[in-house]
């Protein structure tokens, strides 16, 4: 069976956007249990660590770079750099490493 | 238009803000999005259509995910469950961001807001201190879902225009983006110093480990995030002073 691009769109679109808006739409009390609001309150954290290793490096060209740019990234964030700074840091230190690396 | 100056004179500081922080949020989408564009234009997508779907979905593996599917010409329902594996992290973030909306706030806010939940545009906002400001929200989203969307056309327009070495460069940005979320609190929290520790290491064993080295990168996510939030929460319950703190915010936070 051959599928249509739009509808494809359509499908992926709609699972997306339920995910994202139903439960802030529904979920309008306070949620009163301790395990929940403590659970929901390391997701981010959880989430977040979990995406960036050991993906980060395996996202660059060569591995060493990307190991650099997460231990230097993660002691300009330490030390205070903002967010923007912390991105263009771990992005300029990859390009001079693979630089020399490669 | 006495209605919008109105809403710009109530809402303009945060509206800008809401920019200013989405800027480098947008300029790491572009760039993913451009490499997103190249798996697009494989699936058949043209720009405007790609420009679309990054529109609606702004999910990197999500997207990613589904048009890979596209690709190998799929069934409507496959591709549905793969989008919701993917993007079921999505689900808790909505879940966590719903709790912190003033109960004065609007049902048409809400909505709003969840369009467009985004791992970078969570954690900004989560990130501020006091009840969610959807307007802090949509000045993020405009240079965030510019980016993604643009981005996503440009990659399926031009493919392989810039050299191998840039895009391996960039390709760190949203991690060093995640990096500057999460490292600020692990510094003044030593459990969520744990949390960030512990889902470094475990996220490398499932990504080597037999079987679960199988599952997708978003199924791997969902499972350890599970995981490693449950035990934290049931070992070290957060106290209400904490909740309290986070929600009316501190005053040295930067």
């Amino acid at each position: 069976m051959q599928h249509s691009t739009l509808m494809y769109i359509a499908v992926m679109s709609a699972v997306t956007l339920s995910v994202k808006i139903l439960p802030l739409a529904l979920i309008r009390k306070p949620i009163k249990s301790r395990f929940i609001r403590s659970f929901l309150y390391y997701v981010p954290y959880v989430t977040l660590a979990v995406m960036t290793f050991p993906a980060i490096v395996q996202a660059t060209n060569v591995p060493v770079a990307g190991a650099i740019a997460l231990v230097i990234g993660i002691a300009a964030a330490w030390f205070g750099a903002s967010l923007f700074q912390v991105a263009a840091i771990c992005c300029a230190l990859v390009f001079v490493v693979e630089l020399f690396v490669s | 238009m006495a209605v919008g100056s109105g809403l710009f004179a109530r809402h303009g500081k945060a509206i800008k803000e809401g920019i200013r922080d989405g800027i480098p949020i947008g300029a790491g989408y572009f760039v993913v999005a451009f490499s997103l564009g190249i798996v697009a234009r494989n699936a058949g997508l043209s720009p405007w259509e790609g420009f679309v779907a990054s529109f609606l979905n702004n999910a990197s593996a999500g997207e990613y995910a589904g048009f890979t599917l596209m690709a190998a010409n799929a069934s409507y329902l496959e591709l549905a469950v793969v989008t919701f594996i993917a993007n079921a992290r999505y689900l808790l973030m909505s879940t966590a961001l719903s709790q912190r909306f003033s109960p004065k706030t609007s049902i048409l806010h809400r909505v709003l807001v969840g369009f467009d939940v985004t791992d970078e545009l969570f954690g900004i906002a989560i990130a501020r201190p006091g009840p969610i400001d959807p307007f802090y929200s949509y000045g993020a989203f405009i240079p965030a879902l510019l980016g993604w969307s643009v981005g996503t056309a440009l990659g399926i327009a031009m493919g392989n225009v810039l050299p191998a070495r840039a895009v391996s460069a960039l390709s760190v940005a949203l991690y060093g983006m995640f990096l500057a979320i999460i490292i600020p609190p692990a510094r003044q929290n030593r459990v969520v110093l744990g949390c960030v520790a512990v889902s470094f290491v475990a996220s490398l064993v499932f990504s080597v480990a037999p079987f679960v080295a199988t599952l997708s990168p978003g199924t791997r996510t969902i499972i350890l995030t599970v995981a490693i939030s449950s035990i934290v929460a049931l070992v070290f319950p957060v106290s209400d002073e904490e909740l309290m703190h986070e929600q009316q915010g501190d005053e040295n936070a930067a």
